[in-house]
């Protein structure tokens, strides 16, 4: 007999986010990953004339795009007033960073070839590199205060550190911005996001205080 | 796919005040014919690829002699070429152009000539290419974006062509004009650049033998997504002074203002020249990928001139090449 059937046992909301919910939403967002494996290797697709520049645009791309869910997570929580949202926060800024490192290890890696002056010369001379490693060190710092014991020994501080997900939001579309040659199209579209989901928290706090 | 070759006859088309003067004709075609033999003489292989069942093949084209001008070095593949493109007419991504081309008519086509020369008025494309020997030139080409390709254009002399329409003494520059017309190029209908496309050089730079009109890749006609039906090759500069489907060629007295500086005069010169030394603002450009190693390519490195120093150098002695970018 299966747990779900039994009357005694209910299957409630933290039976369902940790059986149901998380599993889904991890599968769900190692799907960029696959279907890039898939085209590396040339099962589903290709990755095209510049494989590298396809590789580096898919990674920062995802990693931008799960930037952006993470910081969904808490106006998606006051708008639909329960506190469920909360508990996928960590797991989706893990990700975020898990694509970020993929795209800086393809640009250290493929792009550069470890090629360390090269790198140097290009984290100082470029400015959206410049602006893409200081997202990717703030990135490193939240991911590796992530775990709970990390969190408990950081007290009121890990709070303060966390809120630098807003400059490493903001970096990383300026970094995408400042890369492109014409089309802003796209950088633009992250940005009004972003915008959206930063402003919702001002509102918010603002009437917060007001209360 | 439509002949090429008209029925009509040229001078039925063309009006009788531009109409080309013959004798010049016959005298570029033994020009191009002295070319070739020295062409041939340096028994360069004219590159060969089995494109024949790719779906974006085009027609061949006949007569294509070798040059001397091309390079040892292999070519990119059709595939390569063909799909992987900057032609912001049809879509700002690389692969937009080949997806995108549907619309796109190039038959007929005609080059209306302008300005500062002695035979101006609207020239069919057939017309312009006639008296020519079709060469394959086998060029690198560098992207501003440090990508670069090597490949097989076919294409006639950009000087020969442009001595046929007697340019006067205040001819100091020539300004070449893509096609513009949204119904065909879907593209053009975001205002991305200021369209139409304008690009230009120096009259001494379009009489460099290395300077072509190219009508054809691998033997095969132009795909429309590579700028079909003539477009422009000047392989020392990079790849954005190369216009695509051409259809207005003007003499001038004044410095064309080519597409690209006038988006951003800062970022992309006039002159354009592919130089290892002077770093775009935003990247630099002294490496480049080359496309179609794979994975794991390295960069090389990017060479002055785009590696024609010794055809080209010359036309820009005494220039800073620091502020004349």
């Amino acid at each position: 007999m299966s747990t779900i059937a039994s009357p005694r046992k209910k299957f409630g909301i933290n039976e369902r986010i940790r059986f149901v919910g998380k599993p889904l939403v991890f599968t769900l967002a190692l799907v960029p990953l696959v279907l890039i494996v898939l085209r590396v290797f040339g099962i589903v697709g290709d990755l095209g004339a510049n494989p590298v520049e396809e590789l580096l645009d898919h990674f920062g791309n995802w990693g931008l795009r799960f930037l952006l869910i993470t910081l969904s997570v808490t106006p998606l929580r006051h708008i639909i007033g329960k506190p469920w949202p909360l508990r996928f926060r960590r797991m989706l800024g893990l990700f975020a960073f898990f694509y970020v490192v993929l795209h800086f290890s393809t640009y250290i890696w493929l792009d550069q070839g470890f090629a360390l002056g090269a790198i140097i010369e290009d984290i100082i001379k470029r400015p959206f590199i410049t602006l893409g490693l200081v997202s990717v060190l703030i990135l490193l710092a939240l991911a590796l205060t992530s775990p709970h014991a990390a969190r408990r020994r950081l007290g009121k501080r890990w709070q303060k550190l966390h809120y630098l997900i807003y400059p490493a939001a903001i970096l990383t579309v300026w970094h995408f911005w400042w890369q492109v040659k014409k089309d802003i199209a796209e950088p633009l579209i992250y940005a009004v996001i972003l915008a959206l989901l930063l402003g919702f928290r001002m509102v918010h706090r603002q009437r917060a205080k007001r209360k | 796919m439509v002949k090429k070759t008209s029925s009509i006859k040229s001078s039925e088309i063309t009006p009788e005040s531009v109409y080309f003067n013959r004798r010049k004709f016959v005298q570029a075609a033994i020009a191009g014919g002295t070319l070739m033999a020295a062409g041939s003489a340096c028994s360069r292989k004219i590159a060969m690829a089995d494109v024949s069942s790719d779906a974006n093949s085009t027609p061949d084209l006949k007569g294509v002699v070798p040059s001397s001008f091309s390079t040892d070095a292999a070519p990119n593949s059709w595939q390569d070429i063909t799909t992987y493109n900057n032609f912001y007419e049809f879509g700002l991504g690389k692969d937009d152009p080949v997806n995108n081309v549907g619309s796109f008519n190039p038959e007929p086509w005609s080059v209306e000539v302008s300005g500062e020369a002695e035979l101006i008025g609207k020239f069919a494309f057939e017309d312009i290419l006639k008296p020519h020997a079709l060469e394959e030139r086998i060029y690198r080409l560098r992207c501003v974006e440090a990508w670069s390709m090597v490949i097989p254009w076919v294409g006639i002399s950009l000087g020969d062509v442009l001595k046929r329409f007697k340019p006067t003494s205040k001819a100091r520059y020539v300004e070449f004009k893509t096609l513009e017309d949204p119904k065909q190029m879907p593209g053009q209908r975001r205002a991305v650049l200021d369209w139409p496309y304008v690009e230009g050089l120096t009259i001494a730079e379009a009489m460099n033998p290395l300077a072509i009109l190219a009508v054809g890749l691998y033997g095969k006609e132009l795909p429309k997504q590579n700028g079909a039906p003539l477009r422009l090759v000047v392989p020392w500069k990079y790849g954005f002074k190369s216009i695509k489907s051409i259809v207005s060629i003007r003499f001038t007295e004044k410095k064309p203002r080519n597409t690209w500086f006038v988006s951003a005069p800062r970022e992309y010169g006039f002159y354009a020249n592919v130089n290892p030394e002077v770093d775009h603002p935003r990247w630099s450009q002294a490496k480049e990928r080359p496309i179609g190693q794979g994975l794991f390519a390295k960069k090389i490195p990017t060479q002055m001139f785009n590696g024609y120093a010794e055809e080209v150098a010359s036309l820009y002695d005494g220039l800073n090449l620091r502020k004349n970018f």
